[in-house]
């Protein structure tokens, strides 16, 4: 359904792999993990398994199926729009590593702004 | 302490922007060249609380005072969606005539202090408007691709000796607008110059703001805009390479940032060269775009459903109850005035001025459009002008084409009737304003003749300058109360013989 999965199936990987190594360092790095050589084979086994599991489906057309975007049929959950002013302003800072004039202090950046 | 700057890497700068320091806004692209634009609008919707919280929608609150368990991403929160930012967002997709379907959120993932949750709320391939258009005043269709709902991030200010991101130093962050629901226009690339950009920008504040989906304000960053800039050669309808230039927080800066960044693709493809697809800054004091980091790993935000919220499905009834309850459009009350008489121009400033109402009942009621609009330009810019009543208004324009009062006794009995509501005729009766009849008018030009024959005979042989010395001395005589045309007609008929 996102957008990496799409390409994966897309892809010309050979039955046997469906995740490359490459894929999972790519991912890793996009969520800020360094993984040792180590860890990126054993991920991309696991993962790979996973993969293998969901491959069932190919089995079936499911060309006119609605995807599933939430297991229940539940539609249009609506709060009212009335403010509910609660005093954490405190409380929130207190719980932050670092504080300053009524702020987060946090470091110059982890990444680029998106 | 200064804002944060969007985070640039000096390395990045290419020969070609070190040497091009010429100030480029005045410039246009070759003949053989064309511009092609998408624009992406956000802007903050007008309501009380945030998109998926109940906290406090509130531009210039103290830092992290409008805060909620939920905006601050803490764990076991869960978000609840704001039906009046969903009926917002339908009033404006209604007014940029879109499909309004079933969608779904969906979580966009990033690392950035600015979203708590390291995810930001937004939606994907199930957006809630989609395929609209809307019409600039030119005429000019420009495609709407889509118009979703999303939440807006926190504010980060940098803390540093120059204040630039990849200095040592530190950030402070403000959850404030952190969850503050937006929505995002995307347009079709169908905007053609810097210009016309500007007028689309216009014109969906205006809509913005009629329908009530948002203040538009710029200044407070309600309103923000990102510019998908490439060029092609003129007629052609390929669609090339394009840089997303983000931080324009002007409409000024948007047709510059446009012009420069067009004008660097086209210099580059001159040079044998060609644009690379990326995020660029726009420098507004140094007046030129700055390479962000490659589209390609800014693209990958590994968008997927948001398991905690359910689709919002909305009826075929609340849309078209929904329908029913827009005002009239800024297009179609331009029009309307335009259609009994008016120019464009002085229409639209009318609408601008929110007077397009009471001059479209003047109208009706067979007052001058010209004069009509003229009053609403130059003399209505005023506090209690939405009061005048409209026949009153109608009355004041009709004594005025009329002969029964100039220009400038007009103005001054328009002025009393928006401060007391009074009736023009009584007003003029009050303050002695009569129509000068013109036997009055040539009595007192023959008597000033008489004192400056030298003057007339001059005149009278073409020396056409002197009309303004015969204006001013009957202004004198009558102390500003003869009609300007009158005396205009008077002098042209008399040295004619």
């Amino acid at each position: 359904m996102s957008v990496r999965t799409d390409s994966v199936n897309e892809g010309a990987e050979p039955e046997s792999s469906r995740l490359s190594r490459e894929d999972v360092a790519h991912v890793a790095s996009l969520a800020l993990l360094e993984l040792t050589d180590a860890e990126l084979d054993e991920f991309t086994g696991q993962l790979d398994a996973v993969l293998e599991h969901a491959k069932d489906i190919d089995a079936l057309d499911v060309g006119d199926v609605e995807p599933t975007y939430h297991p229940y049929p539940v539609t249009n959950v609506f709060r009212d729009d009335v403010v509910e002013q609660l005093d954490v302003h405190d409380a929130a800072l207190a719980m932050a590593p670092e504080a300053e004039d009524g702020q987060f202090r946090v470091p110059p950046a982890l990444g680029e702004e998106p | 302490m200064t804002d944060i700057e969007q985070p640039v890497s000096s390395t990045m700068l290419s020969a070609w922007e070190v040497d091009s320091k010429v100030e480029r806004e005045t410039s246009h692209l070759p003949a053989e060249w064309e511009m092609v634009i998408g624009l992406e609008v956000h802007a903050e919707l007008a309501t009380e609380t945030k998109m998926f919280s109940p906290a406090r929608n509130h531009f210039g609150s103290e830092p992290n005072t409008n805060v909620h368990p939920v905006c601050l991403g803490l764990p076991g929160t869960l978000p609840v969606v704001n039906g009046k930012a969903v009926e917002l967002s339908i009033r404006l997709g209604l007014a940029l005539n879109c499909h309004v379907q079933r969608c779904v959120f969906a979580r966009k993932n990033y690392f950035y202090p600015d979203m708590p949750k390291d995810y930001q709320i937004s939606q994907y391939d199930r957006p809630l408007n989609i395929n609209g258009w809307l019409e600039l005043a030119s005429g000019h269709t420009i495609g709407i691709e889509r118009a979703h709902m999303e939440e807006d991030t926190g504010k980060s200010t940098h803390v540093g000796e120059s204040g630039r991101i990849h200095d040592a130093g530190y950030s402070l962050v403000d959850y404030n607008r952190a969850g503050v629901p937006l929505i995002e226009i995307v347009s079709h690339p169908d905007i053609r110059g810097p210009e016309e950009a500007k007028e689309y920008v216009a014109e969906l504040q205006r809509i913005l703001i009629a329908v009530g989906a948002s203040d538009g304000k710029f200044e407070e960053g309600s309103l923000r805009v990102d510019a998908n800039v490439s060029v092609r050669p003129a007629g052609s309808d390929e669609l090339r390479t394009r840089c997303e230039v983000k931080n324009v927080n002007s409409l000024r800066s948007l047709g510059r940032a446009i012009q420069y960044e067009t004008q660097r693709h086209v210099d580059l493809y001159l040079a044998g060269d060609r644009p690379v697809q990326e995020t660029r800054h726009w420098d507004e004091e140094g007046g030129r775009t700055r390479a962000g980091r490659s589209k390609e790993q800014a693209e990958d935000y590994r968008y997927f459903p948001d398991p905690d919220l359910v689709p919002v499905d909305p009826s075929p009834e609340w849309i078209e109850e929904i329908r029913q309850s827009l005002p009239v459009l800024p297009r179609e009350r331009r029009q309307r005035l335009v259609d009994a008489g008016g120019t464009a121009q002085a229409a639209a400033l009318a609408v601008e001025r929110d007077l397009d109402q009471l001059a479209f009942d003047a109208m009706s009621q067979g007052a001058d459009p010209e004069r009509t609009l003229k009053h609403v330009a130059n003399n209505l810019a005023v506090d209690g002008a939405q009061t005048l009543d409209p026949s009153n208004f109608a009355e004041l324009v009709k004594l005025e084409t009329g002969g029964g009062l100039t220009a400038t006794q007009a103005k001054q009995v328009l002025a009393e009737m928006v401060e007391t509501g009074n009736a023009p005729g009584d007003i003029a009766a009050q303050r002695g304003f009569e129509a000068m009849e013109s036997s009055e008018l040539e009595g007192l030009l023959d008597g000033i003749i008489a004192a400056s024959p030298d003057e007339w005979s001059r005149f009278c042989e073409g020396e056409a300058k002197l009309q303004g010395f015969f204006t001013g001395q009957i202004m004198k005589a009558t102390k500003g109360q003869a009609d300007g045309k009158e005396i205009a007609k008077l002098l042209a008929q008399k040295s004619a013989g």
